[in-house]
């Protein structure tokens, strides 16, 4: 595995008077992608959302390019260049197309080689470039969240199920989006529930139940082993059935 | 506006652009046009009509900040109220000095006067808005019922104080000389001062849409008006954003209680409390954060409340509520909604 970019040590997260996250321990490998899977409410997205700082960690350290930033506060984790996509897009409805990335260009206007690249990875975005961004269907507003977090170059891509509630097709097209952003060197942590896509295109796999790391490796090695994928994901769901 | 120029590349056919939601819109000149036959003369519906859009223009002056305030910010602040009354007191710094301005028949020594009254009162309202909000709002972040309290409680004090500096009598304040009397065209008489206020009203309505749609700030508090978590996200301090709107906010209620107070030519400390109903209907009906909302909501209460009042005076009372039921049952999330709270 290559130097990670991002590492969790000892992580613990609380919401409220819940303990959510117990002790989770994770790297992300720089200008890899790392696929986070799990059962519904294993804490996946808790997972991200205390990288982001959106929910803060009790105790554990969060590393990022080596410096800890676990008691940072949200703007400041972003302004390290952690690009996040959270499970529910967070797009801006009544904002148009072109505002959304307008807005997620913080450092100025995108160029128009980049807009090129991610009108290619994502063409529907060009032609509802000026309407409100709430009219898109489920899948264009995907690619409009995923498009918004790579407006300009990040160090890591946070993303939480992108392919959730999306029809086959716009599956597929959200596989090869990944697999151009992985040709293009992206450092992604990605939740994903849909093994098909998972073992498309990640590099690593962790596992995650009840809020705790239960298995980490090479994505390669999880697909050859039957028997680890039934333990390790057919274990979970009939744990929980 | 930077980062605003961002364009895809050259295309064969042109890209769609958003439709505009007119039906809103046009409310207020069908509201207008329908009053027309009902009030008879078409003098007097002249006179109406100028009266109530002015009317109108110092409700959405009172009322822009505070829904940009509650949508952004989730914050019921029941203490705006005061901030039009501290904004009208205020006028009092320039007035005192500078009463001989006010009795000279100079229209441009009286605009200069009226406009040193209003950024008197912005710099007040503003200055005494990021305490309240220091202060009294922000440990009460995330809780309607605290806020309300609180911010009702921070009312009460500020009150009083305006009681203890200022004296417990309504204080006159006339008009300066040329914006007293009106305009009569024919049989029709419109007031130099209403027509001020809809100049002045506009003014505001057009640079705070030039703000949220043509600049960077604009986009962020529009962005933070539906989703404040995902703008921190993204990387923009969203609390700096809060405390610079709710300055703001407090400055526009300013701003509003320096028209209103000369409109009613008297200061009292709950002038700015009598008009919160009014400020809150037109929020609700224009749909929460939303500035255009707030403007066409303004309008049209005013409106209906002054043709209601020439047409059925008894109706009057309940006239603002009516209009504010009817919008709600056709958009039950206001005219223009755009927090998703």
């Amino acid at each position: 595995m290559a130097e990670p970019l991002l590492q969790l040590s000892g992580v613990h997260t609380h919401i409220g008077p819940y303990h959510i996250l117990h002790g989770v321990d994770l790297a992300a490998p720089a200008g890899q992608l790392t696929m986070l899977l799990g059962r519904n409410g294993a804490g996946k997205t808790t997972t991200l959302r205390t990288i982001m700082g959106l929910w803060r960690a009790s105790s554990g350290t969060i590393r990022f390019d080596g410096r800890d930033i676990a008691k940072d506060g949200t703007p400041d984790i972003a302004r390290t260049g952690i690009g996040y996509v959270p499970e529910a897009m967070g797009i801006f409805a009544a904002l148009t197309v072109r505002e959304n990335i307008v807005l997620a260009a913080r450092n100025g206007p995108v160029d128009s080689a980049r807009l090129d690249w991610m009108f290619g990875l994502f063409p529907s975005l060009k032609r509802f470039w000026n309407l409100p961004a709430g009219d898109l269907s489920g899948g264009q507003k995907q690619m409009l969240a995923i498009a918004r977090a790579i407006a300009e170059p990040r160090r890591l891509l946070l993303i939480d199920e992108p392919t959730k509630g999306l029809a086959p097709v716009m599956v597929r097209s959200m596989i090869e989006a990944f697999r151009a952003l992985k040709a293009a060197g992206e450092t992604i942590l990605l939740v994903e529930q849909n093994f098909y896509a998972a073992s498309a295109l990640g590099d690593n796999v962790i596992v995650m139940d009840d809020g705790r790391v239960v298995h980490s490796g090479l994505m390669s090695e999880l697909v050859a082993d039957k028997n680890l994928q039934r333990r390790l994901l057919g274990l979970s769901l009939d744990a929980h059935q | 506006m930077t980062g605003m120029a961002v364009e895809p590349s050259a295309s064969s056919e042109p890209l769609p652009r958003a439709k505009t939601d007119w039906l809103p819109l046009l409310l207020v000149p069908a509201l207008a046009l329908l009053a027309l036959p009902l009030v008879g003369s078409g003098s007097t519906w002249v006179t109406l009509t100028v009266a109530g859009l002015a009317m109108g223009m110092m409700i959405f002056l009172m009322a822009s900040g505070l829904t940009l305030v509650f949508g952004l910010m989730d914050i019921i602040n029941f203490g705006h109220g005061v901030f039009i009354s501290l904004g009208a007191y205020a006028s009092l710094l320039v007035l005192g000095p500078l009463a001989a301005w006010a009795q000279a028949e100079s229209v441009w020594l009286n605009l200069a006067l009226l406009l040193l009254c209003i950024l008197a009162a912005m710099g007040v309202t503003g200055i005494v808005g990021t305490v309240f909000e220091r202060v009294i709002v922000r440990p009460v972040y995330g809780s309607h019922l605290k806020q309300i309290l609180v911010t009702m409680g921070g009312l009460i004090v500020a009150e009083q104080a305006i009681h203890a500096i200022w004296g417990a009598s309504p204080i006159p304040i006339p008009l300066p000389a040329t914006l007293r009397g009106a305009f009569i065209i024919g049989d029709v008489v419109m007031e130099r001062y209403r027509l001020v206020a809809v100049g002045i009203g506009l003014l505001v309505f057009v640079g705070m849409q030039l703000l949220l749609n043509r600049t960077r700030i604009g986009l962020l508090i529009r962005a933070g008006v539906e989703n404040p978590e995902m703008v921190e996200a993204l990387g923009y301090r969203i609390r700096r954003l809060f405390v610079s709107v709710f300055v703001a906010g407090s400055a526009l209620a300013g701003l509003g209680g320096v028209m209103w107070a000369f409109y009613r030519q008297t200061l009292t400390a709950g002038m700015g409390m009598e008009v919160m109903v009014l400020v809150f209907i037109v929020i609700i009906i224009g749909g929460l954060g939303s500035v255009g909302g707030c403007f066409v909501g303004s309008m049209l209460v005013a409106l209906v409340a002054n043709y209601v009042g020439f047409i059925e005076p008894k109706l009057a009372l309940i006239s603002n509520i009516l209009v504010m039921a009817l919008v709600l049952i056709w958009r039950p999330q206001g005219l223009f909604p755009v927090a998703r709270r």
